[in-house]
């Protein structure tokens, strides 16, 4: 018979332990590291209130310089040299166009980017590895020099001129890297099982790709889209190389049509000498983040659609 | 025909390499139509690669290269000129881990005959019926085909995998350790299951579970270092194997 071991092993007495210390009550566990804690926590907890307060000091600015001014009468005027009638219709009208068609441009080229750069080409050759870098590249050059771009190959080379073609033509390039890397990273969770599945049951490369592939990265995909198109509804700097105007008397009727922006507008009327423009052009920055979250609204409500019908 | 009377498929000298790693050496193999064939052996043996050959799944692994005969139908299952996915059809495959797709379990079921030009709303149900029936899972689905194939069990999960390849009416069914991530009783019905559907189908299975060779197959084959050490009978082989390492592998006292 073998000796049964004792329940506890025995312990070297002259070894410490962070077990012995904890019991022995040592202060470098219990006092100084508590203390230790503390403070980390009290630092991270100050840069989350840091950004927070001043965005509600930046709200609170905006709101209180806006009272009075956000009407009916505001949304529904097109813009005017007296700012008690001047109104944000037709920047409205232009951002929602603008957005629309940079929308319809850069989803469907972005996703298509996305699936031949994860599904079809082949990473270790070299020209899909310079492809793939540039567009990470792309993603961080600054937005002015998209619209050089967009001056030079939308408004004079296609000769679209300064319309919202040009414009929303410049910013779904502005905004194609992100979609790309986001919908990249949606289709690479998809898991490798859920693909064999499929192709195990002799369905095409493309079927699975429409039966399994998409459906489940789908609310990934929108969630890089929703943040990409916010990015380019707050745009100014493109727009203004690509020739939008400060001023439009009238609503767009179609994609060649002159145009402004929401916040091209606002610009135009904080660079006014009138002090009433100040508040005219408050009113339009809540114009403008009303239009972003309602846009963010509907996305999130659409990608958890997509979300309930996966599970 | 290159396969021989009874037999379903016959593969010969079959080689094959992950870029400089020789996994499987000169395996050769009759297939017995209507049997169940067992592969077994210590990890890494190579029974999974050559399972994934017969259906070229291994196709999507770089640097994966296949040499030999693997007679099937008039075909040679080795080679570019093959059409994998007409292949697909008629072989069929359960995972080792269950993978339905996050669909209906109507959805799931379908998901390949649809997609193989089948659109009419009668013969589909008609098809679910009796994919679920012959998988032996339609009693406790029936009332839910619409709820999400992820609300299931594990062991429910494996046999809705099992409706879904039924659903293709295939020939010959591959299974890789379609009960290793099942409980005793989960993996008891699918036995039963395999015992069953023997009657319409090939079935080759891998499989880590000495007993459930044991219990389910005719024929075992036995894989060491990517050769076949022995074939045979099952019984025979469980009984008296010819060789030792057949005999220490099977009583347990190695891999």
């Amino acid at each position: 018979m073998m000796s049964q071991p004792p329940l506890s092993p025995s312990v070297n007495q002259d070894v410490a332990t962070p077990r012995k210390l904890f019991l022995q009550g040592h202060p470098g566990l219990n006092g100084r590291r508590k203390a230790k804690n503390n403070i980390y926590h009290g630092v991270l907890l100050a840069g989350t209130l840091f950004a927070v307060v001043m965005l509600g000091l930046l709200l609170f600015q905006v709101i209180r310089s806006s009272i009075g001014w956000l009407d009916w009468q505001f949304l529904t005027s097109l813009p005017s040299r007296f700012p008690k009638k001047a109104g944000i219709l037709s920047a409205m009208a232009g951002s929602l166009w603008t957005i629309g068609l940079t929308a319809l441009i850069a989803l469907p080229i972005g996703i298509a980017t996305a699936l031949y750069l994860e599904e079809y080409s082949d990473a270790r050759k070299w020209f899909n590895r310079i492809i793939q870098l540039n567009i990470s590249n792309l993603a961080g050059v600054p937005s002015i020099v998209y619209g050089m771009l967009g001056l030079a190959v939308f408004v004079r080379l296609a000769g679209f001129g300064r319309s919202i073609l040009s414009g929303a033509l410049t910013l779904a390039l502005l905004i194609l890297p992100v979609i790309i890397v986001t919908a990249q990273e949606a289709l690479k969770s998809v898991p490798l099982s859920l693909k064999e599945a499929s192709y195990a049951l002799g369905v095409s490369k493309w079927q699975t790709i429409t039966g399994v592939v998409l459906p489940y990265s789908m609310p990934g995909i929108l969630t890089g889209a929703i943040l990409a198109i916010s990015r380019a509804m707050g745009e100014a700097a493109p727009l203004i190389i690509v020739g939008a105007a400060g001023y439009i008397a009238f609503l767009p009727t179609s994609p060649l049509d002159a145009f402004t922006v929401l916040p091209i507008q606002i610009f135009n009327w904080t660079s006014r000498p009138q002090e009433e423009f100040q508040h005219v052009a408050s009113a339009g920055i809540i114009v403008l983040i009303a239009l972003l979250l309602t846009t963010n609204t509907i996305a999130i409500l659409l990608r958890n659609k997509y979300q309930n019908r996966m599970d | 025909m290159a396969e021989k009377a009874g037999m379903k498929m016959r593969a010969e000298q079959v080689n094959f390499w992950y870029g400089e790693h020789q996994a499987l050496k000169n395996i050769t193999l009759d297939i017995p139509e209507n049997k169940i064939t067992a592969l077994i052996g210590p990890s890494g043996c190579g029974k999974t690669t050559f399972l994934k050959i017969l259906n070229r799944m291994n196709d999507y692994v770089d640097g994966a290269r296949a040499e030999g005969i693997i007679h099937y139908q008039g075909m040679n299952l080795i080679g570019d000129s093959l059409d994998v996915a007409a292949l697909r059809m008629q072989i069929g495959m359960v995972f080792q881990k269950p993978n339905p797709f996050p669909k209906s379990i109507y959805e799931n079921v379908i998901y390949g005959p649809k997609r193989h030009g089948i659109r009419k709303k009668s013969q589909l149900d008609q098809l679910v019926e009796q994919s679920l029936k012959q998988a032996a899972i339609w009693d406790e689905v029936k009332d839910n085909l619409h709820k999400s194939a992820l609300a299931l069990s594990g062991g429910q999960q494996q046999r809705l995998c099992i409706a879904r390849c039924l659903a293709m009416q295939p020939d010959l069914i591959l299974m890789d350790e379609p009960t290793a991530a099942l409980d005793p009783i989960s993996t008891q019905s699918i036995e039963d299951l395999l015992l069953t559907l023997k009657e319409k189908y090939t079935i080759i299975i891998v499989t880590h579970n000495m007993q459930q060779a044991a219990r389910v197959s005719d024929q075992t084959a036995f894989f060491l270092l990517g050769e076949i050490i022995e074939v045979g009978e099952t019984k025979e082989m469980f009984l008296n194997a010819k060789h030792e390492t057949t005999e220490r592998y099977i009583s347990g006292r190695f891999g």
